[in-house]
């Protein structure tokens, strides 16, 4: 476990961990509608990072911001600035790709591609430019490993990845997300359509990836942040509203907002 | 004092349930109007035709004697005809429908362009026959040749395409291109590795649906001047042709001199319908075996 | 190398340096990215030259036209004798065969069309609509041409059986025919509107008591009416449009005449039998082809505005 101090951007010599993303007055607009406000939060290498808030609060659209998959939306503008190991990302002479290329993202819903199994994990370092046969098969099968799903399709590589289940659909969009060996993690509630069991693999295997990745979860299931992250963050109406290690936002929240979501008086 | 008098209500209740049961039927007869004539038009043309079809009628070359006719020529200047129109609208119906889905900004230019296509679409046919003459035939000088054929009809068919690529492309869910963009794939390649062979069948329907309007089509060609006499096979596109629609055109209005035209062109029609047939059939069978479950 | 299989540690392929090493070599794919959205415009432009191309060639071509024939003679004229030493180019005889078959095929179409989608979207059940609506898209499907066969040695030769006054090419066959062609449609497109009136009007109407029929009229119909004028207007546009059926069936007789058992020359055929006749470039007889195209594209034009314009317009909320 690390140990933080109340500052939020100092951290612990014990673990040595630094901060790979860091946002600095981030406010963003859909059209008219004020979607971020003031974020400021500094997020650690090798942890995992819960944020945690009740529907519409901004805590999707801030994961979007990360990798700025946001932009996607045509109205959205944004000010304030994101440095990615230190480096402006914001920025539009930034090449989105190269920013999601070491930041892979895991969605809501599985979405494998309609293709199989082997060509999903194989998309990303193919469109990278790595074309060596020997090469995908072995980032296939430590991608799959990686992602603990390999004993479970290493005899059906060939087959569409729509005839697996929902758990093990996700959890190889996590092993497609390693193919590319990215340095962040972003899971955009990664479990909710997945049933209690799947959703149990999928907290063990973020355990497991946290060793290699640095790993930032949207979440509506606040067992699940207290189960799985370092740190939580608590969204409401598009601010943060706390921001600690996550023993402490469960224990001993410093703000009565905080307190009343966590205990479920609303959300 | 009630306003609602019941036994009146039940006396005019009978009546009302009998007229709407009587137009149900009215309604159903109607319905079954255009498919008893459709019955009635292809009996009449596989009766009329179905003895005219063997070996010679479909390898061989027209003659002045009926009974030695064959449709050969008419056969292969439909293929060659296809074989401009598949490519030509296929590239830029898809182009087309990239760009209006996938790359155009929401605005004016964008929604000038939906407006012209849909327009385009109701032009009669013939109209592009005048244009095809004078772009193709006279100003760009091809002649009545399989290219200027081929380009016009082209012309005719591409809204029946780009409507038909645009829907593919819109059907494709947006989580798959997500997941492309989310692993730094960038917009062309993700366009070209995701959303084309995930629109692919519902594309492919489509041209085949523009295909088989292509195929039937007659007035552009007329206008074009295609003939229907004795011609050497196509053997290019810069070859002049003649195509199964002309040759029913041309059979239909020497039937009212010798009655077995009437034969010859009720053989063709055969022929042509069954063509139409297999397309549609194929469409059908893309369209419900690649049908994706996303 | 060796790859150590079972181990989850990294192996001597190294992922990030690779991509990073091929990103270095490989600049042009931004250039794609580029140059790809500029083809792209290209592309779609050219459906943007088709309009502009019909447009300025039907416009140049009768403009010379109109040079030599006064347009108000060639709105106006009733005679039509392009072929005569002293021909005459009114447009009137071809305006009155292409309103009058138009006519014809829309009391064919229109009401069985509009009864066909009554049945289909109120009354079917949807096992019945699933097998007879793709059988009346067949009818949609056949070439126009195969119509014209249809007309011309089928139904003409029916109807002088039972009116032996009829002509061997007359308007009222090729009209008849075409009304077929264009139910499906009508047919279609109404339905189109029917369905897509919520269920709830439907159930407020029959929870009163009304019967289906009366639901029909007084709540579907009106809710959808909109859709189901735009689709005659688009059916009108169709059978002015139409060309061979009335090419064959109908002759090339330019009579400006009301006797429907008469041959009558329609805009389109007027079109397909000058150009058919090899009009030499540059004669009057050839430029009157354009003028001829010009109207029928400009009432075309008109006609699928307008149903656009009704079915946007008119709207109803619900």
């Amino acid at each position: 476990m690390t140990t933080l101090t109340e500052d939020k951007h100092a951290y612990s010599g014990s673990t040595n961990n630094r901060v790979v993303y860091d946002t600095k007055d981030l406010n963003l607009w859909y059209g008219q509608t004020h979607a971020l406000k003031d974020i400021n939060l500094s997020i650690y290498e090798k942890e995992v990072t819960a944020i945690i808030g009740p529907s519409g609060c901004g805590k999707s659209t801030f994961i979007k911001t990360l990798n700025r998959m946001v932009e996607l939306v045509p109205t959205v503008s944004t000010s304030g600035t994101i440095t990615y190991n230190d480096k402006s990302i914001l920025d539009k002479t930034f090449k989105v790709e190269d920013l999601r290329t070491q930041v892979g993202m895991v969605f809501q819903k599985p979405n494998p591609f309609p293709k199989s199994i082997y060509d999903n994990i194989t998309y990303g370092p193919k469109i990278h430019g790595i074309r060596s046969k020997k090469v995908l098969d072995e980032i296939v099968e430590r991608s799959l490993r990686g992602a603990s799903i390999w004993d479970e399709v290493k005899d059906r590589l060939k087959e569409n990845a729509y005839g697996l289940s929902g758990g093990q659909q996700q959890r190889l969009c996590i092993a497609r997300c390693l193919a590319i060996e990215p340095e962040v993690i972003l899971m955009d509630e990664p479990t909710s359509a997945l049933d209690p069991k799947s959703t149990l693999r999928i907290e063990e295997l973020v355990q497991e990836l946290k060793k290699e990745y640095s790993i930032i979860i949207v979440t509506h299931n606040m067992q699940q942040a207290a189960r799985i992250s370092d740190k939580t963050a608590f969204f409401l109406n598009g601010e943060v509203v706390e921001y600690d290690k996550t023993d402490t936002i469960f224990t001993t929240p410093s703000d009565n907002r905080t307190e009343d979501y966590i205990s479920g008086r609303f959300g | 004092m009630k306003y609602v008098d019941q036994t009146l209500v039940h006396k005019r209740m009978n009546s009302r349930v009998l007229k709407n049961n009587i137009l149900k039927q009215v309604f159903l007869i109607a319905t079954l109007f255009g498919l008893a004539v459709l019955a009635i038009l292809i009996f009449r043309v596989v009766t009329q035709g179905i003895a005219w079809i063997d070996w010679n009628f479909l390898t061989g070359k027209l003659s002045t004697f009926p009974e030695k006719a064959g449709i050969m020529g008419a056969i292969l200047g439909t293929s060659y005809l296809m074989l401009i129109v598949i490519p030509v609208t296929l590239i830029i119906g898809v182009g087309t429908a990239i760009y209006m889905e996938l790359y155009a900004k929401k605005g004016k230019l964008q929604s000038f362009i939906a407006t012209n296509i849909s327009n385009l679409a109701g032009v009669p046919s013939i109209v592009y026959g005048l244009l095809g003459l004078t772009i193709f035939v006279r100003v760009m000088d091809f002649g009545n040749v399989v290219l200027a054929g081929g380009l016009t009809l082209s012309l005719l068919v591409l809204p029946i395409v780009i409507v038909a690529a645009q829907e593919a492309i819109r059907a494709v869910p947006g989580h798959l291109s997500e997941a492309s963009y989310g692993m730094g794939a960038t917009k062309w390649q993700t366009v070209k590795k995701i959303i084309l062979p995930a629109a692919l069948p519902g594309i492919i329907t489509g041209a085949i649906l523009a295909v088989s309007r292509a195929i039937g089509e007659t007035a552009p060609l007329t206008v074009l001047g295609i003939p229907a006499f004795l011609l050497p096979f196509p053997e290019g596109i810069f070859d002049t042709f003649t195509a199964l629609p002309m040759q029913i055109y041309y059979w239909t209005l020497d039937a009212s001199l010798v009655d077995e035209y009437a034969y010859l062109a009720a053989a063709t029609i055969i022929v042509l319908l069954v063509l139409l047939f297999i397309l549609n059939a194929i469409a059908v069978i893309i369209r419900n075996k690649f049908q994706q479950r996303y | 190398m060796t790859t150590n299989s079972g181990s989850e540690k990294k192996s001597a392929v190294n992922v990030r340096e690779m991509i990073a090493e091929k990103k270095r070599k490989r600049n042009f794919s931004a250039l794609t990215e580029k140059i790809i959205p500029i083809l792209l415009l290209i592309i779609a432009s050219i459906s943007i030259l088709t309009t502009v191309g019909i447009i300025y060639t039907l416009l140049s071509e009768a403009f010379e036209f109109f040079k030599r024939i006064p347009i108000w003679e060639f709105i106006s004229g009733t005679v039509l004798k392009p072929l005569s030493q002293e021909p005459e180019f009114g447009l009137l005889p071809l305006l009155n065969g292409t309103i009058i078959s138009s006519v014809i095929a829309m009391l064919v179409a229109g009401p069985i069309g509009i009864m066909s989608a009554v049945y289909l979207s109120e009354y079917a059940s949807e096992k019945v609509r699933k097998t007879l609506k793709p059988l009346l898209e067949i009818l949609a499907g056949i070439p126009t041409i195969v119509y014209g066969f249809f007309a011309f040695t089928f139904v003409t030769p029916v109807i002088r059986a039972v009116f032996p006054a009829v002509e061997a090419t007359n308007i009222l066959s090729p009209g008849l025919v075409m009304g077929v062609m264009i139910i499906p449609m009508i047919a279609s497109l109404s339905e189109d509107a029917m369905t897509s009136v919520p269920n709830s009007m439907r159930e407020g109407a029959l929870a009163l008591g009304a019967t289906k029929l009366e639901t029909t009229f007084k709540v579907v119909i009106p809710a959808a009416l909109s859709g189901i004028i735009s689709s005659f207007v688009l059916g009108i546009s169709r059978a002015i449009g139409e060309t061979m059926i009335v090419t064959i069936a109908s002759g090339s007789s330019k009579n400006f005449t009301f006797d429907i058992t008469q041959s009558m020359q329609t805009m389109t055929a007027y079109i397909v039998e000058v150009s058919g006749g090899e009009a030499p470039a540059g004669s009057t007889i050839y430029y009157s082809l354009y003028a001829v195209a010009l109207t029928l594209f400009v009432f075309t034009l008109i006609m699928n505005l307008l149903a656009r314009y009704v079915s946007r317009k008119f709207r109803e909320e619900y």
